[in-house]
């Protein structure tokens, strides 16, 4: 259970000191009982009281850091099980895996495609996180493999090798990079661990299943070792919904401290489409991060874009600018559409205005993030805004006629919304999806 | 310590409801579904029962789609004639139901008559003996004329009936109580519509185990995180006991999925997304998989392709995962 930020007090030194940033105890007390503040800062507290505290005041999942320089991936310190509840908060981080038996040839292909997975739709950029090499043959040829995709991509590196010699090998030649060493298995967790302290890099453990996770994990945290990321071994979509759902609530409900790290989940289906599906289902039930295979676009794009939805802060609307977009060839003649700045309302309309390829003019009003319903009700989408909008945004300059669409649902401030911006206001139809047949009737031919 | 399964326990389940009636109950199926009944989230297998794998419903319209052309394509042979597109659907993709879109009733549109609608309908329960789902054009008074006619005239059948809505629920609860069918209850995105719309519907007379819920939805990239969330919530009410969020719940997956760009924009401008064949389908099945994870029970699907990608995800979740 969670301590009190008074509980906590009780154990701290009481110098009010300062030095750990909170001007008193008490008030770093509750800092660390918030989980805000971590109880290394302070210089003073004891071994006793450190051993207290420890499991009350770290974070329910550790933040487990991967790759160095531009690409540097966060994993974990999720605080809750739904995002209704509050949010997610670090994206499942994707990596795909690449085998060390592949040639000069297809390695420097297959590199170039995951290095050029990069997505812009809907006014977001998309990136995938990380290589996996996965050792096949002697630790020569890793060695060789590793370094070549050191040199051959800026993403962030994961090392797949159980052999110890194999991997102190690849990681000298990728020093500095803070790659994700995995495995420590039952039986090389030693030599492992041994290597990941020295080199300084989270090390993932792997194990035949949950419960032995469980002891391994335990073993390798008393070896010192605390940037861990869990992998219980099952591969089967279900089991792997289970074990990664049992990880998430033993940390979250009971503060199980062996799983309170970052997991990994790996795909097994050769299809590449139900690969993607599979790893769906990894991504929304708690996967801190997930290991492809394959890598084409029109595969990854539709698994970025469920990623991105669901990390997607519930309280806090995507936003479009608020300024003039052009749709299509647009002339002085084409017509102007009204909406607001909520990223999905904004994109409907978008979508459906290109889908009349009728080319048009859409000004999104700044609303703070709501759609057209709920700003006009708040009082955001009012004709005096909306006026002021029309006016300062330049768009007379752009068009020879004077007439705006506005949508249907706010048709009652048609009359004061022309005697306020001068404009002539025509009510357009009161859903997106109306767009195509409105436009067609109103100005095809 | 050793680890111990941390397992939730649940007050309450959600409702089983049955698609069709075989000739004993007055219909003419040859067998019925059931979905729902879950006493867990989805497929705890380990903490509860999830006794029914949610269902797929392939779309047929009464008259020529107005789909993007990709998607279309799939069913160029079929798509003028229902009776054919709906044979094909369950004879070579499988299909558990058939979910008819009556586009045709539409007042701007063909305006075929109640009539017309009810011998479309007929002709394709004929054809098939799946389970059907019918749903009007979306014009609130042709539709109560049309679909309350279709309930009289395949009184028995157990069709599942779209939608009833906030507005306008009172003539379709009335005939599918009194004709025997189940209705589909739409909301907008909205949890305390949605148990309002409940609460009305059954205060009408229709038992709460022929109710489905619709929370409406919005497809991949374009809002799905707000179904998603907001079926994660009904859910968990109906686990926790509230008897009004406790139907088993449909979502128009094709609908919304076919209508993003990412999905069907194909050609030069668009490479950047890859190619639009395999993107297509997984975005539809990439929309009906994730909504399975928050909850759905049936999924309105169109892309053969799809549909198999899904029935092989649905296939792996049903898997025991008990420790």
């Amino acid at each position: 259970m969670a301590l009190t930020g008074l509980e906590i007090y009780k154990l701290l030194p009481k110098k009010n000191c300062g030095e750990c940033g909170p001007p008193t105890c008490l008030a770093f007390a509750m800092s660390l009982a918030a989980g805000k503040a971590s109880l290394d800062t302070c210089p003073y507290v004891t071994d006793d009281a450190k051993e207290a505290l420890g499991s009350a005041s770290a974070p329910p999942i550790k933040l487990v850091k991967i790759g160095a320089g531009e690409k540097v991936i966060e994993l974990g310190d999720e605080t809750v099980i739904f995002r209704h509840d509050k949010t997610f908060f670090h994206p499942t981080g994707i990596a795909f895996e690449v085998e060390d038996s592949l040639n000069e040839v297809e390695l420097t292909q297959k590199l170039s495609e995951i290095n050029t997975l990069e997505f812009n739709r809907v006014g977001l950029q998309y990136e995938v996180d990380m290589v996996a090499v996965k050792q096949t043959g002697d630790a020569a040829q890793f060695k060789q493999t590793v370094e070549k995709v050191a040199a051959g991509t800026k993403l962030a590196l994961v090392l797949i090798t159980e052999d110890p010699v194999a991997a102190g090998q690849a990681l000298e030649v990728c020093k500095g990079r803070n790659p994700l060493l995995y495995a420590a298995t039952e039986s090389n967790y030693n030599e492992m661990t041994e290597l990941a302290k020295k080199h300084n890099v989270p090390l993932g453990i792997k194990a035949e299943d949950i419960f032995k996770l469980s002891d391994l994990a335990e073993k390798i945290i008393a070896l010192g070792h605390k940037d861990l990321v869990l992998d219980s071994g099952a591969r089967g979509t279900a089991q792997v919904l289970a074990d990664l759902t049992q990880m998430r609530r033993a940390t979250i409900k009971k503060k199980y401290r062996p799983f309170g790290y970052p997991t990994v989940a790996f795909t097994t289906a050769e299809d590449p489409m139900e690969e993607m599906l599979q790893a769906q289902v990894y991504i929304s039930k708690y996967a801190s991060m997930v290991v492809l295979k394959n890598s084409a676009k029109h595969f990854v794009l539709p698994l970025l874009s469920w990623r991105q939805n669901l990390y997607t802060d519930p309280q806090k609307p995507i936003q479009v600018e608020s300024k003039i977009y052009e749709v299509g060839n647009v002339t002085a003649d084409s017509p102007v559409y009204l909406t607001t700045n909520f990223s999905l309302t904004y994109y409907s309309v978008e979508g459906e205005v290109e889908g009349s390829k009728i080319p048009a003019y859409i000004i999104p009003v700044g609303t703070d993030g709501t759609s057209v319903l709920t700003a006009w009700a708040a009082g955001k989408f009012s004709a005096e805004k909306i006026a002021e909008v029309i006016n300062e945004i330049g768009i007379a300059d752009k068009v020879n006629h004077r007439e705006i669409i506005l949508p249907g649902y706010v048709a009652v401030l048609s009359g004061k919304l022309e005697e306020k911006s001068g404009w002539k206001v025509i009510v357009g139809p009161r859903e997106a999806a109306g767009i195509s047949a409105f436009a067609k009737s109103r100005y095809g031919k | 310590m050793a680890f111990a399964v941390v397992k939730e326990r649940y007050s309450s389940k959600v409702n089983e409801v049955v698609l069709g009636a075989t000739s004993e109950k007055g219909g003419t199926r040859s067998h019925v579904l059931k979905v729902g009944g879950q006493t867990t989230l989805p497929y705890l297998h380990f903490e509860g029962e999830v006794p029914n794998k949610p269902i797929i419903a392939m779309e047929v319209t009464d008259v020529e789609p107005n789909w993007p052309a990709p998607l279309k394509e799939m069913f160029k042979d079929v798509y003028n004639e229902p009776v054919d597109w709906a044979k094909k659907c369950v004879a070579e993709y499988n299909a558990d139901v058939i979910y008819v879109v009556l586009n045709g009733a539409d007042p701007d549109g063909a305006n075929k008559s109640p009539e017309e609608c009810t011998e479309t309908v007929k002709a394709i329960l004929k054809a098939v003996d799946v389970p059907i789902i019918v749903k009007g054009c979306g014009d609130e008074e042709k539709d109560n004329e049309v679909l309350t006619k279709i309930a009289e005239e395949c009184a028995g059948e157990n069709l599942m009936i779209a939608n009833a809505e906030q507005e306008n629920y009172k003539s379709l609860a009335a005939a599918c109580m009194v004709h025997k069918h189940t209705l589909i209850a739409l909301s907008p995105l909205d949890i305390n519509i949605c148990k309002q719309l409940n609460i009305l519907v059954n205060e009408m007379g229709l038992p709460l185990d022929r109710i489905v819920i619709d929370p409406m939805i919005g497809g991949l990239g374009y809002g799905i995180e707000y179904a998603y969330s907001i079926m994660e919530r009904v859910r968990m009410g109906a686990l926790q006991g509230d008897k009004m969020l406790s139907m088993p719940m449909v979502c128009t997956v094709g609908y919304e999925a076919w209508r993003a760009k990412e999905a069907y924009a194909d050609g030069e401008e668009f490479q950047s997304w890859g190619e639009q064949s395999f993107r297509g389908p997984l975005w539809e099945a990439m929309t009906a998989t994730t909504l399975i994870q928050a909850g759905a029970d049936i999924l309105l699907m169109r892309h053969p392709h799809a549909v198999k990608l899904v029935q092989k995800n649905i296939a792996e979740l049903m898997e025991s995962n008990k420790y």
